[in-house]
């Protein structure tokens, strides 16, 4: 059973995709709900190309949105530059870049299982709410966000679980990388690419099934809890 | 407390134009659907802002579109009441009653939790949540959600409609009490003649968009514009006070200025002020007092006019002591029985007519 230790590459692989993907599903979680609420509620000009925009990755070749994500946010490219000349933030060749590819990625994803839980809620609800005193921003964090918590959780988990499995992108915008933006997927493409590395892409393999089933069960789980305490006729 | 309200708005091909104002108690708007009165306390309520309108209440502006002046609806504390309830499934009744008072101002006069859990027995509901709860169950805990949150005005849309006749009988009783205890003005929009006549202090008919009569429920329920546009319920309002309550029988004796009438209802409280609507259609006439009959209301009086219909009815009014008693019936009895104004007769009501 000696084939199944993993060697400390692999563990750090593996750790590494978990912080990729973790944080590519928190960091967009904010933006994920803005821009669902805006395309479920909003109406304003422009409202399709938005919607056009966010889904792009969904619909690209990831390759594409990896390469284009390296002229945005390239060391030299527009937006990479002013974040590093002034915040101090460099996406190229870090694992911060593997985290936004990962969440621009999954963010199409993310916006969609938001914007229809939003497009569920009972309006009707949100306006006894402001009859009863509380402002809109209040009504939205008192009734329009428990409502809509089955839709962000599912939405973080597939963010999640697309980021797990992102290999394109990643590779175009910050390449592989040991240590800093190889993540799991990468790691097993660069096993399949050497002599001998099969073991190893069998071990990688069998981690990713169980890390995906995990992610699986818990949003199950916590769909579970959410049902019961909301219980909707 | 007075509240001055008038809206224009157009609306599809619909347009509503309509007003009125109110000296607190109750005030109903009365109409089929379509007639307006939805739309009209949805204005009140800031969540229809209308063409051109205005809304006062005690010299508070809430509403001119002439000072471009609109409070939006979270700051206007009105609680409201809708036909569905609108509680909030994520929360427990008990939360539910807690949402309102969450954001009343803290300087508002807090309203009494436990006296209004009492008042509208839901104490026992509490720890449930709303997806739980029968429809009369949810509406009481709507009603008061909405009178927890501090309101200076209640509004109340249909608050019976989507219910069955049993849960608006058990519904009413809990509205009678909060008019009676509480002086929290109303305004109460129905479609039901027998509501109306029950609740309000004052009816502001609508139809079409417009005010068609305004008055006390026996001007209007029991005028000229109201009988000629509904026959079907059309009757005398008539106000009185409990006398007796025969528990086994299941009945109740109201004194009227004269006479005693006796319906239905077990659930009132001796000496409670109640008001009945007796439809026209369901009252007989006499001219002998009937013996061996099994009408338990047989009321003495004499006729004050009689008024055909064109169409083979009569409406007759009969005066019983202070109060008018209207009959419906067809021109053919006239002339058999030799009706004449001021001719002594008695009105004849099943009390099973009655059931409020």
């Amino acid at each position: 059973m000696d084939w199944l230790v993993l060697s400390d590459e692999e563990w750090t692989a593996i750790r590494l995709s978990l912080r990729v993907s973790g944080v590519a599903m928190i960091v967009s979680l904010p933006f994920g709900i803005f821009v669902a609420y805006l395309l479920a509620r909003g109406k304003f000009w422009g409202k399709s190309i938005l919607n056009g925009v966010v889904h792009l990755p969904l619909i690209l070749p990831p390759v594409v949105t990896g390469f284009i994500l390296l002229i945005l946010f390239g060391r030299r490219g527009m937006i990479g530059s002013f974040l590093d000349e002034y915040l101090g933030i460099v996406f190229s060749f870090r694992w911060t870049g593997a985290a936004l590819a990962c969440g621009v990625m999954g963010f199409p994803l993310m916006v969609r299982s938001i914007r229809l839980s939003i497009e569920t809620v009972d309006r009707k609800l949100e306006e006894a709410a402001g009859t009863l005193g509380a402002h809109p921003a209040w009504v939205f964090v008192t009734v329009t966000l428990p409502l809509i918590l089955p839709g962000i959780i599912a939405g973080m988990i597939l963010s999640f679980a697309k980021a797990m499995g992102e290999f394109g992108a990643t590779i175009t915008f910050v390449s592989n990388i040991p240590g800093e933006t190889q993540t799991l997927s990468a790691a097993i493409y660069t096993f399949t690419q050497v002599p001998g590395g099969d073991a190893g892409a069998m071990r990688l393999t069998l981690v990713a099934v169980a890390i995906s089933f995990a992610a699986l069960l818990a949003s199950e789980f916590m769909a579970y809890l959410v049902g019961r305490r909301v219980d909707i006729e | 407390m007075t509240l001055v309200v008038e809206a224009k708005q157009k609306l599809g091909h619909f347009s509503l134009d309509a007003g009125f104002v109110s000296e607190g108690g109750v005030t109903a708007l009365f109409g089929r659907s379509g007639s307006g009165k939805t739309s009209l306390i949805r204005v009140i309520a800031g969540l229809l802002k209308p063409d051109h309108g205005r809304l006062v209440i005690d010299g508070d502006v809430l509403l001119d579109t002439q000072d471009r002046i609109f409070v939006p609806k979270h700051r206007r504390r009105f609680g409201c009441v809708f036909q569905e309830g609108r509680l909030f499934p994520h929360l427990t009744v008990r939360h539910n009653l807690d949402y309102g008072r969450w954001f009343a101002p803290k300087n508002a006069p807090a309203a009494d939790f436990n006296h209004i859990v009492e008042l509208l027995g839901i104490g026992a509901l509490l720890d449930r949540r709303p997806g739980k709860l029968s429809g009369g169950e949810k509406q009481r805990v709507a009603i008061g959600r909405a009178l927890l949150s501090a309101p200076r005005l209640l509004l109340m849309d249909e608050p019976l409609a989507a219910l069955d006749d049993e849960r608006k009988a058990e519904i009413l009783p809990y509205l009678e009490r909060l008019r009676d205890e509480t002086s929290t003005p109303i305004v109460y929009v129905s479609h039901s003649v027998t509501e109306v006549a029950r609740l309000a202090d004052k009816v502001v008919m609508m139809k079409d968009g417009r005010v068609e009569a305004a008055g006390t429920p026996s001007e209007v329920l029991g005028g000229t514009v109201f009988l000629s546009s509904d026959r079907r319920d059309a009757g005398a309002v008539l106000t009185g006070t409990v006398e007796t309550v025969d528990i086994p029988h299941r009945l109740a004796t109201i004194r009227l200025s004269a006479a005693r009438i006796v319906v239905p209802d077990a659930h009132v409280a001796e000496g409670r002020t109640v008001r009945v609507q007796i439809p026209e259609r369901d009252v007989m006439i006499a001219t002998r007092r009937p013996e061996g009959l099994s009408a338990l209301n047989i009321l003495d009086g004499a006729i004050s006019s009689i008024e055909p219909d064109g169409e083979g009815m009569v409406r007759i009014r009969i005066r019983c002591g202070g109060d008018m008693v209207l009959a419906r019936i067809t021109a053919l009895s006239v002339e058999r029985l030799d009706l004449r104004p001021d001719m002594p007769v008695f009105a004849v009501v099943k009390t099973v007519a009655l059931e409020r």
